[in-house]
C-alpha cells in the first residue's frame, strides 16, 4: 500500500503578526518560530498508525511545499514514522491560493498510485479548508472531511466525521481515498531520539515547484490587515488586587448579573 | 447578480443556518434561489425557487450526489455566487463544487468589504480580503456572522432528479452526542477555561468563579480535547454557540472557531496574560493578568 500525507509548516500562532513589506499581502516572516500545522500532526499520526497496523508493509510518503525551513516539519514527520519525503521547493508558497496548492499536490501524486492520502482539515494560518478536498476531486478519490474517528480493514475505511453540537456522522470510504483530519482524531506521538536519528537517513526528494505548477490563482488575497478593535473595549492592567474591584465595578455598572 | 444558496438538511429538518444564507445574500444585494437535498416539507420559506433533490434517495451525506444536485441547480440558475454555511457540511461540499466548475472559493466570510470578502486568518489575529477572479465563485459564510432572517414567503419548488451514485463514500447514520451534563445555550452566565489555565487540576479554579457568579462552566476546544472538561462544555463552531448575558474567557486566546461560538454574548470579559490575544477584539473588558492569580482573587471578592 502507498500512503501520502500532506503537511504544511505554519508560524507559531502565539506570535504577533504584522503585514510584510512589499505587497503586504501576508505577514512578515522574520523572527517567527515555525511548527507543523496542528491539524497535520493528526494526519501524520493516523498515517503512521495505519502503517503499523498493517505490519509496516505500506510505504508512507510525507509531502510539504515551501522554502527550506519546511524541511524541519518534514523531518518531524519522518521521525514520527514516515518512510520518505518530498519537499516541493517554493519560496513563494504563501502567495499561492488553495487551488494552486492543490493542483501542485495533485500533479505530483497523479500516476504515483497512492491508495490513501491524509491531510489536515485546514491550516492554522489561512484556514481555507479547501486543499484536501480539491486534491481528492482532482485525483478522483473518495473523500470525507473532519475525521475524529478512523479505522481500516480490507480496503475500507470506517470513519466518524465531527458534525456540530457533539453529533458525529458515521461513514465508510472505499480506497483509493483521501481523508482530512480534525483535532482530537488521535494523540500525535512525540518522536523518540532513536527515531529522530533514523529520520536523518531517510530520503527527502526535492522538486522545484515550477515543475508541478501550471495554474493561476482563482481566489487571490487583495489585502491583509489587523482587525479593528470592537468599539468600546477597554484594557485593564496592573496589580491583581487593584484589578479585581475595578472589574467588579464595571460588571455592576454594565451588566445585571452582579449585585 | 444572482446567488444560489445551498441549504442544509439533517435528521429530517432544514437547519436554521439556511436563513443566515438569505441574510448574507440580502446584504450582498443579489437575487436568490436555493438548492436543498432534503424534502419538500423542509424547503426554506422565502419568495424564490428552491431546487429540491430528495434526501430519501440520495442520503443526507453523500458528497458526490449532493455535488451533482448542486451543479444541476447551478446549471439552471447560472448564479454568480454559490453560497454555503461554513459548517461540517459546507466545508465538505463547497470545494467539490468549486473544483467541478474550476472557480474560486472564499472560506468562512465574516464581512463584505469594498476590496472583497473579509475572512479571518492567523488564528483570528489578522484579517484578509479575498476576491475571486473567476466570473462565478463559491462562498462559505461563518456561522452566526450574518444574522438569520425570519422565514417569510413561499418558495417555488423545482424538483431535481440526480443519480445517487456515492462514488465510494457511504453514510450509515449519526452517532448522537454524549449525554450532556450542561446546556450552555440556556446559560445567562458562562465562565470558560482555555489553555492558559495550564492543567486539568486548575479547572476547579474556573468552575469556582462560574459558581460564584451563578453561571455555567464553558471551555475552549483544546481543553476538551485534552480531557480536562467534558465535551458538552465546549464553546465554539463544533461545540455550542452561545449568547449569554456575561461571558468570561479565562486563558483563552480566541481562535476563530471559539470566537464564532461566543462573540454574540452581551458582555465579554477576557482574562489573559497576552494583551494582543485575539479574544481582546470581542472583549468589552480585557484584564491583562495571570488567570491563576486573578480568578481566585475575583472569586473570593464575589463571595464576600
Amino acid at each position: 500500500m502507498k500512503i501520502l500525507t500532506c503537511i504544511k509548516q505554519v508560524a507559531d500562532m502565539e506570535s504577533r503578526f504584522k503585514p510584510a513589506g512589499g505587497d503586504g499581502l501576508w505577514f512578515d516572516e522574520n523572527d517567527l518560530a515555525w511548527r507543523m500545522n496542528e491539524y497535520d500532526e493528526y494526519a501524520v499520526e493516523q498515517a503512521v498508525q495505519l502503517k503499523e497496523q498493517l505490519g509496516n508493509e505500506p510505504e508512507l510518503t510525507v509531502l510539504s511545499i515551501g522554502p527550506d525551513r519546511v524541511v524541519e516539519a518534514i523531518k518531524k514527520a519522518l521521525a514520527m514514522g514516515a518512510d520518505r519525503a518530498v519537499h516541493i521547493q517554493d519560496s513563494a508558497a504563501h502567495q499561492k491560493d488553495p487551488w494552486q496548492i492543490a493542483s501542485i499536490i495533485a500533479t505530483y501524486a497523479k500516476s504515483k498510485g497512492f491508495d490513501l492520502i491524509f491531510t489536515g482539515m485546514q491550516s492554522q494560518d489561512r484556514g481555507s479548508a479547501q486543499v484536501g478536498v480539491l486534491v481528492a476531486e482532482l485525483l478522483g478519490l473518495a473523500c470525507a472531511t473532519t475525521l475524529v474517528g478512523f479505522s481500516y480493514a480490507d480496503g475500507q475505511i470506517n470513519a466518524k466525521r465531527e458534525l456540530e453540537g457533539g453529533l458525529k456522522g458515521v461513514v465508510s470510504l472505499q480506497l483509493p481515498a483521501l481523508v482530512t483530519c480534525q483535532l482530537g482524531l488521535n494523540v500525535p506521538r512525540y518522536p523518540t531520539l532513536p527515531n529522530i536519528m533514523k529520520a536523518k537517513k531517510k530520503e527527502i526528494e526535492a522538486i522545484p515547484v515550477d515543475r508541478l505548477l501550471a495554474e493561476q490563482p482563482l481566489s487571490p488575497t487583495t489585502s491583509f490587515y489587523s482587525p479593528a478593535r470592537k468599539g468600546g473595549g477597554i484594557t485593564l492592567e496592573g496589580e491583581v488586587a487593584d484589578l479585581v474591584p475595578k472589574l467588579i465595578a464595571i460588571l455592576k455598572e454594565k451588566t445585571t448579573v452582579v449585585r | 447578480m444572482k446567488a444560489l444558496l445551498v441549504c442544509e438538511y439533517r435528521e429530517g429538518k432544514l437547519l436554521d443556518a439556511s436563513y443566515e444564507l438569505i441574510a448574507f445574500a440580502d446584504q450582498l444585494g443579489v437575487t436568490k434561489a436555493a438548492v436543498l437535498i432534503g424534502s419538500e416539507a423542509a424547503a426554506p420559506q422565502f419568495d424564490g425557487t428552491v431546487y429540491l433533490a430528495e434526501a430519501a434517495s440520495l442520503g443526507e451525506y453523500n458528497p458526490s450526489a449532493h455535488k451533482t444536485a448542486i451543479l444541476a441547480a447551478a446549471e439552471k440558475e447560472q448564479p454568480d455566487y454559490i453560497i454555503f454555511s461554513h459548517s461540517s457540511y459546507g466545508w465538505d461540499t463547497a470545494p467539490r463544487v468549486a473544483a467541478a466548475l474550476k472557480i474560486g472559493q472564499v472560506t468562512e466570510i465574516v464581512a463584505i468589504t469594498d476590496s472583497g470578502f473579509e475572512v479571518g486568518c492567523c488564528n483570528a489575529k489578522m484579517r484578509r480580503s479575498v476576491k475571486p477572479v473567476t466570473a462565478q465563485s463559491v462562498l462559505t459564510i461563518q456561522a452566526g456572522a450574518f444574522t438569520a432572517v425570519q422565514p417569510a414567503g413561499t418558495p417555488r419548488i423545482e424538483k431535481l432528479v440526480v443519480s445517487a451514485d456515492s462514488k465510494g463514500v457511504s453514510f450509515s447514520g449519526y452517532e448522537p452526542a454524549e449525554a450532556k451534563d450542561v446546556d450552555l445555550t440556556k446559560a445567562d452566565i458562562i465562565v470558560s477555561a482555555g489553555r492558559g489555565v495550564g492543567k486539568k487540576e486548575n479547572i476547579p479554579v474556573i468552575a469556582a468563579l462560574a459558581k460564584a457568579l451563578g453561571g455555567e462552566l464553558g471551555a475552549s476546544r483544546p481543553v476538551v480535547d485534552a480531557g480536562w472538561v467534558e465535551h458538552s462544555h465546549q464553546v465554539g463552531t463544533t461545540g455550542q454557540t452561545v449568547s449569554p448575558k456575561l461571558y468570561v474567557a479565562c486563558g483563552i486566546s480566541g481562535a476563530i472557531q471559539h470566537l464564532a461560538g461566543m462573540k454574540k454574548s452581551d458582555f465579554v470579559v477576557a482574562i489573559n496574560k497576552d494583551k494582543d490575544a485575539p479574544i481582546g477584539e470581542v472583549a468589552d473588558v480585557l484584564v491583562v493578568a495571570d488567570v491563576l492569580q486573578f480568578v481566585p482573587a475575583l472569586t473570593a471578592q464575589l463571595q464576600k
